[in-house]
Parts: C-alpha cells; sequence; structure tokens
C-alpha cells in the first residue's frame, strides 16, 4: 500500500464514520476532538520534529484563536466566518511578534521563553474583563452553512477534519519545496542552508508563525464547536499536552501528528474512565501516566511511533527528476580581467590575545585555481570563514568583484556568486542527495511559500531539481540521487558537496579540503572535474592538505604558517622556498 | 506610596528573593553538570514543605514511601543493567547498599521521628534525608539512561518528570494545602519595619547555602570534578571523573538545595502539592536571565524578580504572574539580537 493509498483509505475512513449508522455520538465527539488537537501538533509537528524549534506555548495561540472569535461572535454579533480572517490574523500577529523576539534564541532558550509567554497568556486570559475572566465566554454561536447550523458532531465533524486534511496537505506540500528544503535544513544544517542564501531567520519565523496559526484555526473551531470558551485549555499543561503529542507520533512526520493527537486523546479518555474506577475519584493519574509515557518513550524510541508504522507502507521511491527547462546561466570570464575576482587585503583574526590570521594579503583571479596550504593550526579555515562571511574580520578587509564582503552576512556572500563546501561535511543526512544539492540552487529559484503550499512552483521546482540532477551528473554520482545523504560514503558525500555549490552557478568556488577521504581515482577524477571548470572560466581557491593534489592541479599556492603569509607562487617556486620547508619539515634538511 | 510601603515591599521582595536564589543555583548546577533544564526542581519545594508541614502536625509524611517507591525503581534499573554488562555479581553489593539500604534506613528513621515531637530541628533534618535522596534516583531512573541525549530531548524528558512528580505528589500528599508553624515567634523592629525570625531564617540559610556551594565548587576535589564535567563530559571521564556520579551529585544538591527552600517556605504561605511549580519557575527566570551560567548573576537576578513580583502584587496583583514571567522576554529578546551565528553540537 503505497502512502498515497494509504491517505486516502483514512480519509475515506474519516468520512464515513459519521454517516454509519451507530456509531455512537459518543465517538464522533471524541474523534472531533482528536481533529482538533491534530491541527495544533501537526503545527508542532512542522515546527519542533521538523525545524528543531520546541514550542510549549502552542496552546496560547488556541485560546487567541478561541478568544478573539468568540468576543466577535458574541459581543459585536458578527458570524463565525466573518471572524475567522480576524482571528487568524490576531493569530498571526501575536505569532510574529513573539517569535520576532524568540525564534532567533538558540536551543534551549526558546523552548523556555515559550514556557515563560504561555504561562503569562494563560493567566492573562484569565484576569482580562472583556474576555470574561476566569468564567470566560459562554453562548458562542455554533456554525452554519447556508443557514444550516452545524450544531450537531457529526457535521462539526466533518468540518474539522476538512481543516485537519487541508492543513496537512498544505503543510505537506509546503515542505516538498524550495522553501521546505530551507526548513528542513534547520535542525542540522543551518550553516550550509545559510551558505546558499537561505535566510534561516525568517524561515523560522515563517513556520513559527504558521504552527501558530495552525494552532488559532484549531482554536477558532474549539469555540464553535465547545460553544464556550474558558481559560483551562489553553494553559501550560495543554501546551505540554500538545508536544506531547507531536513527540509520540514522531519527529518530522506531518501525518504522525494524527496517529500522535489520536493515540493521546484516547489515552486521556481511557485514564478519566479507568483510574477513577480504580482508585477512587480523589486521585487523578493521569499526569503521572502521561509524564512516564513521556519518559520512557524518550528512552526507547525518540522518533516517535509513526516512523515504525510508516515501515509498513512502502515508500514511492524518488525517480530522477523529469527534465525542465535549464536555469540560466551566469556568464563566467566577463568582468574586469585585470581586477582580480577575490581580494584578501591585510585580513585579520583575533580570537582574544590569539592572533590565527596576522594580516594576510593575497588575491585569487579569474578563471584561477588557488591553494591555501599549511600546517595544522596555520590559519587556513580561519582565512575560509573569513572569506565566506561565517566569522567576521577584526581589521582588513576582503573584496569580492571590487565589491566589498567583510561584514557581510553569509547569505549575502552567497548571493554574490561565491559557493562553498565544508572541511566537515555539512549534509542534511536524512534528505536525500538530489534535494541536498537541490539547496545549492536555491537563490535561483524564486517561487516563495504561497505558491509551495498551494502547488504553483511546479514548474520552478522542477528547474532547480532539474539542475540538481545535472550537477550530480558532472560530478559522476547522478545514480546516488534518490539516496539519503547520509547513506554515502563521507568521500562520495564531499562530492555530494561540490555539486551542491555547482548548483549555485558560482563565479568562484570555495573548496574546504575537497580531497580528504576520497580514493586515488577520486581524486583524479576530482581535478579533472576542477580543471575543467577553469577551461570555462570558473574561479577556484581550495584549502588542501594533500600536496600532490594541490602541486597538479594549482596555478598559485599560497602558504600560511601560524596566520601568517610565508610564501606565495607557482607550485614549482612554493615547492623549493626556503621558508615553506622549514614550516614543513622544520629546517633544510 | 510612602516610604514605608516601600520598604515593606522591599523587604518582601528580598526574602522571596532568597529563594528563588536558591532555586537558581540549583538549576545553574544541574544544568551545568548534567545540561538537563530541572522543571521539576519546583516539585521538591513543594515536597520538602509539605514533608515539613507534616512532620511539624505530628504526621508521618507520604515522602517515606514516595522515597522507597524510587528506590524500588532505580534498583530494577541497576539491576537489568547489571545483568546486562553481566556484572552483576560485581555491582550487586553496590546497588543493594545505595538503592535499597540507604533509602531504607532513611525511610525507617523519618518513621521513627514522626509523631514523637522532636522539635523543628530534627524535623528539618528529616525532611532533607527523605527528599535529598529524591534527586539522585530520579536522575537514576529519569535522566541517565539518555545522559547523551540533545539539550531538547533532556528537556522534554524533564517536563515528562515534572508531570509525573505533580502527579505523585497529588497522590502522596492529597490535595489539601498546608502551612507549617513558623520556626521562630521572634519579630524585630527595625525603623518602621516588622523583620520576623522566619526572614532571618532565610536571610541566613540562603547566606549559608550559597558560601557552602561556593566553597564546595572552589575548594572541594568533588567540587572541581563537577565543574569538570560540565566544562566538557568526555574529557572528565578520560581524566577519570565518573559522570554518572556527577550527574548524581548534582541531582543530589539540587535536591536537597530544593527541599531546604521548601522548608524555609512552608510557614511563609501555604503550599499545595503544585505550588512548587511556579515558585520554581521563578527561580527559572533569574538563571535564564542569568544565561543559565553565572551563579552571582543568578543571584542577583533572583533578588530583581523577587522585588518586581512585591510590587507587582501591590500595584497589579492581577497581573502579577504576567509581569514576572514577562521578565524575561526583553532579557531573551537582548540575547538574540546579540547572539552571533554560532555552530550548534546537539
Amino acid at each position: 500500500m503505497s502512502p498515497r493509498h494509504a491517505l486516502l483509505l483514512f480519509v475515506a475512513v474519516l468520512a464515513l464514520a459519521p454517516i454509519v449508522p451507530g456509531v455512537p455520538i459518543f465517538w464522533i465527539t471524541l474523534l472531533g476532538n482528536v481533529g482538533l488537537a491534530a491541527l495544533v501538533a501537526m503545527g508542532l509537528v512542522l515546527l519542533t520534529g521538523v525545524g528543531g524549534m520546541t514550542s510549549f506555548g502552542q496552546a496560547a495561540f488556541c485560546g487567541f484563536g478561541a478568544y478573539t472569535t468568540a468576543v466577535l461572535t458574541t459581543v459585536w454579533g458578527w458570524s463565525p466566518w466573518a471572524s475567522l480572517p480576524v482571528a487568524l490574523a490576531v493569530v498571526g500577529l501575536a505569532a510574529a511578534v513573539l517569535g520576532l523576539i524568540t525564534v532567533r534564541l538558540s536551543g534551549h532558550f526558546l523552548p523556555l521563553g515559550t514556557i515563560a509567554w504561555g504561562l503569562s497568556l494563560y493567566y492573562l486570559f484569565g484576569k482580562l474583563e472583556l474576555l470574561g475572566r476566569h468564567d470566560g465566554i459562554s453562548g458562542v454561536p455554533p456554525l452554519s452553512l447556508a443557514g444550516w447550523s452545524l450544531v450537531d458532531p457529526r457535521a462539526a465533524h466533518v468540518v474539522i477534519w476538512i481543516a485537519v486534511i487541508l492543513a496537512g496537505v498544505l503543510t505537506t506540500h509546503l515542505l516538498d519545496s524550495r522553501i521546505g528544503r530551507g526548513v528542513r535544513a534547520l535542525r542540522k544544517g543551518r550553516i550550509a542552508a545559510e551558505a546558499f542564501g537561505v535566510d534561516t531567520s525568517r524561515t523560522k519565523l515563517v513556520v513559527f508563525v504558521w504552527a501558530a496559526l495552525l494552532a488559532g484555526l484549531s482554536g477558532w473551531l474549539y469555540a464553535h464547536v465547545q460553544r464556550t470558551v474558558t481559560p483551562a485549555p489553553f494553559g501550560l499543561n495543554a501546551g505540554i499536552e500538545y508536544l506531547f503529542m507531536a513527540v509520540v507520533g514522531g519527529s518530522g512526520q506531518i501525518w504522525g501528528a494524527i496517529l500522535g493527537a489520536g493515540l493521546v486523546t484516547l489515552l486521556k479518555e481511557a485514564l478519566q474512565r479507568v483510574v477513577p474506577a480504580l482508585f477512587g475519584n480523589a486521585l487523578q493519574l493521569e499526569g503521572v501516566v502521561f509524564g512516564v509515557v513521556l519518559v520512557v518513550l524518550l528512552q526507547v524510541a525518540r522518533d516517535g511511533l509513526w516512523p515504525h508504522l510508516a515501515r509498513l507502507l512502502k515508500a514511492a521511491p524518488r525517480v530522477r527528476p523529469a527534465t525542465a527547462e535549464p536555469l540560466p546561466r551566469r556568464a563566467l570570464g566577463g568582468g574586469d580581467r585585470a581586477r582580480p575576482l577575490l581580494t584578501l587585503d591585510r585580513a585579520r583574526k583575533q580570537f582574544g590575545g590569539l592572533t590565527a590570521v596576522n594580516d594576510v594579503t593575497f588575491s585569487v583571479g579569474r578563471g584561477e585555481i588557488v591553494a591555501l596550504i599549511g600546517p595544522n593550526g596555520a590559519g587556513k579555515s580561519t582565512t575560509f570563514n573569513l572569506v565566506t562571511g561565517v566569522a567576521g574580520l577584526t581589521a582588513g578587509r576582503v573584496s569580492f568583484d571590487g565589491v566589498e564582503i567583510s561584514g557581510s552576512a553569509p547569505q549575502t556572500i552567497a548571493a554574490r556568486g561565491l559557493a562553498r563546501t565544508f572541511q566537515h561535511v555539512k549534509l542534511e543526512p536524512e534528505m536525500t542527495v538530489l534535494e541536498n544539492v537541490a539547496m545549492g540552487a536555491h537563490l535561483r529559484g524564486r517561487a516563495g511559500l504561497l505558491a509551495a503550499m498551494f502547488r504553483l512552483d511546479r514548474r520552478d521546482e522542477a528547474r532547480l531539481l532539474a539542475e540538481a540532477a545535472a550537477q550530480l551528473d558532472r560530478v559522476g554520482l547522478g545514480e546516488h540521487l534518490a539516496r539519503p545523504a547520509g547513506a554515502l560514503a563521507l568521500g562520495q558525500q564531499r562530492v555530494v558537496e561540490i555539486a551542491r555549490a555547482l548548483a549555485m552557478d558560482p563565479a568562484l568556488l570555495l573548496l574546504d579540503e575537497p580531497a580528504a577521504g576520497l580514493r586515488h581515482f577520486e581524486k583524479q577524477a576530482l581535478a579533472e572535474l576542477l580543471t575543467k571548470l577553469r577551461a570555462e572560466g570558473m574561479s577556484v581557491l581550495l584549502v588542501e592538505h594533500d600536496m600532490g593534489f594541490v602541486m597538479g592541479l594549482a596555478d598559485r599556492i599560497v602558504v600560511l604558517d601560524f596566520g601568517t603569509k610565508i610564501a606565495e607562487g607557482p607550485p614549482d617556486q612554493v615547492k623549493t622556498d626556503p621558508a615553506v620547508l622549514e614550516a614543513y619539515l622544520g629546517g633544510v634538511a | 506610596m510612602d516610604g514605608t510601603i516601600l520598604l515593606f515591599l522591599l523587604q518582601d521582595g528580598i526574602t522571596n528573593g532568597a529563594i528563588y536564589a536558591l532555586l537558581g543555583l540549583a538549576l545553574v548546577l544541574v544544568f551545568a553538570v548534567t545540561r538537563v533544564i530541572f522543571i521539576p526542581q519546583g516539585e521538591f519545594v513543594a515536597f520538602g514543605a509539605l514533608t515539613y508541614a507534616l512532620f511539624e502536625a505530628g504526621r508521618l509524611p507520604g515522602t517515606v514511601w514516595l522515597l522507597l517507591a524510587f528506590a524500588g525503581l532505580a534498583f530494577l534499573f541497576d539491576l537489568v543493567e547489571a545483568i546486562r554488562d553481566r556484572a552483576l555479581a560485581a555491582r550487586l553489593p553496590r546497588v543493594v547498599f545505595f538503592d535499597l539500604a540507604v533509602p531504607g534506613l532513611l525511610a525507617g528513621a523519618a518513621v521513627f521521628v514522626a509523631g514523637r515531637g522532636f522539635g523543628p530541628a530534627a524535623h528539618f533534618a528529616a525532611t532533607l534525608a527523605l527528599v535529598g535522596p529524591l534527586g539522585p534516583l530520579v536522575y537514576r531512573v529519569a535522566f541517565r539512561p539518555i545522559a547523551g541525549a540533545s539539550v531538547l530531548t533532556l528537556l522534554i524528558t524533564a517536563v515528562g518528570v515534572h508531570l509525573a512528580l505533580v502527579g505523585l505528589g497529588l497522590v502522596f500528599f492529597g490535595a489539601e494545602g498546608l502551612r507549617a508553624p513558623a520556626m521562630s515567634d521572634l519579630t524585630l523592629a527595625v525603623g518602621p519595619l516588622l523583620v520576623t525570625g522566619q526572614s532571618l531564617w532565610v536571610y541566613a540559610v540562603t547566606i549559608v547555602a550559597v558560601a557552602a556551594l561556593w566553597l564546595f565548587f572552589e575548594r572541594s576535589l568533588w567540587g572541581k570534578a563537577l565543574r569538570a564535567t560540565a566544562v566538557n563530559r568526555l574529557g572528565a571521564r578520560l581524566v577519570g571523573i565518573r559522570t554518572g556520579f556527577a550527574g548524581s551529585l548534582a541531582f543530589g544538591l539540587a535536591a536537597i538545595v530544593g527541599a531546604l527552600s521548601g522548608v524555609l517556605v512552608a510557614p511563609m504561605t501555604t503550599i499545595y502539592y503544585d505550588t512548587g511549580f511556579l515558585i520554581g519557575l521563578k527561580g527559572f527566570v533569574a538563571a535564564i536571565i542569568a544565561g543559565l551560567a553565572s551563579w552571582p548573576l543568578t543571584a542577583a537576578a533572583a533578588f530583581a524578580v523577587g522585588v518586581v513580583e512585591a510590587f507587582a502584587s501591590f500595584f497589579a496583583s492581577d497581573l502579577k504572574e504576567i509581569v514576572v514571567f514577562m521578565l524575561i522576554l526583553p532579557v531573551l529578546m537582548w540575547r538574540s539580537l546579540k547572539q552571533v551565528h554560532v555552530e550548534e553540537e546537539d
């Protein structure tokens, strides 16, 4: 059974549930609750599982949605449908403000921040006169459609699940796109994503707001299904429960959210019935059971249950993308030939008292391969980071094609046509080789968020994927494009990084130890590729340890030792330079 | 507002701030050593307060059974691990001693103390003896099996532990709130202010605890081992520090500090099984403001939190909690603005 068929079957069962006679109304209501929770959990899966941002505060966004519509419909007499866009706008605005403050925070400060504002908002809901304080707002009208009131749980069930499936489809589309690759790279591959022009801060904010909108939609539905809104369901505990659902379902699996929401909602229901029967009413073991299950789950199955279930479904193998109209290419070899492409002018980097790069000056010409060599700790990688914008200069300047780039963000530098590889391979291991390479072409596509969600980006996307496939063919890894990047050997992963850099259509290629871990014939193939690129007008700056590789390839070599340039020139000259021999061999023999 | 009210609010804030400082320090300690953001810290406060109040009321606190339950669980975990490592014979004596004998003895001592009217000092000691061991036991059961996981996984686990402990608090202490009698009836008039003996106790204990922690970390070998673990887990292991033990020690200290705060709070306010969470979170606000790293900064932030809370409850008591938790936001915003892009390894 393919995932698509499984989904269709699932939808059919859901749609039929209310129609089948004899299904008790209790179950329909419960299923509706599952759907409401699944909406929130889906946003959290995207936020936490895919994007790596943990939020305990999603319930507060449900609250924004629910209270907005409750006030508008009861106090102002609006129709629920008219209040929907307003409710979503309020939620979106709140999320944008909170997101601007918190999403740039790394690691654990974000979840702690969400706990803080989650609690604050809960208290706020309970204290505001307008929101009815702790009693909340009752008498919220039910949804109605063309004069037909959807007060029956069976009708509400249908509305809820249409929303869930719509949200799931839109979110899945979002992830399977140019923007989506950026989202999926947030967790592990942020540095690499930024090096190819993905604005990660903006991507994070977009994901955060989308997750909040899903929660807000759930809150809006909740208000009109329950007909009454009180602060209790929007507190921190509810936020924790939603996160619990996302974890149970599985990290990074959009449809796993439904599984998680279903299991947790049913577990809660069961506990509320069983526990009092066993222990009497005084005790509420719900929290204990939840807490224990959560801890055990993280100890034994950190990826949640969905991946185990998904194994039963045969995933459709990713095939080679269809050919598409090629992307426009940068004209190489143009510009002022006399002016070097990249210039470092007395570039300096100090870490406290340590001078890692000491007033280094050199340049890379158009169509030239320059190698940066030196013993360990010579400052090669730091120099590299100064060029790519990963590290800031202490003094001096770096300019590219006559424009100063020192001080710019990696994304800005990438946009000028500098593509890089990393010394420690930075691929997103769970994404396919093709998708990883397509990330390199990020700046060459322009389809945005909405286009992705509504599948209006297919032409754009096909061109990006075709470009990625072409670059993989070029480096000789075309047959591996459907495999997860993490499954390749290290040497191959390095070559994938080169393909990714090429997919950006750069003017200058920055390679950080590209030959490390390659076998002899792989090195030969790499040298041939670089020679060919040079012939096409590409400039290359490479940091390398492998002398044989560098000597046969580079036009010029720059030698660093203890952060200072000690020699520069063609390979033959550098090879016999006494200062170089001194640095490498500790003295002339 | 006149000067008296101002002084009164300041005094109130500083007293509460001292408690938050203790908790904040414990949180920084646990995070530094184990990378666990210990959300359930507040539960130790509630357990400590309720245990002490029950002793004072001449009853046997449920903490005894809680301790024994956790000890049994830890025993099972250690047993299974020993069998899996095929080292049962070698480890059994240790496991029996630490997981069964020590908790059993402490529980026995508590049963002995309960209801005999030995007075606050004995009850105080018995409370620490019951709640303190819960720290290492919780660490053993919930965190040690995933000690290498990412900070986020550990954080979500901590939230799970929080849920479980609050639920267990309800089971073992019931839903009623308790308040212990003051440790001393002393009241001093200092100018317009009335300083209670209880608040003097709070100041004294905070100062002693902070000094003791400082001495421990600066002067003792174990303290240095903990700091080494905090800096580099693998490196610490390589020079022979048992990082698992370091984790237990950190959690033990955190539980003792939590229980201590609980005992200090118990006479000042009514404590319910779930009160600890909010108190602990205010310690958190302080720790987060200090970036979960600096001790002096945490203590300073804790006093600020206490004072802000006191003033907020005077001017807008409805919005007290909101004001306190929103204190975090400007700090986080400032952090996010000055944050540089660094490689995150987990």
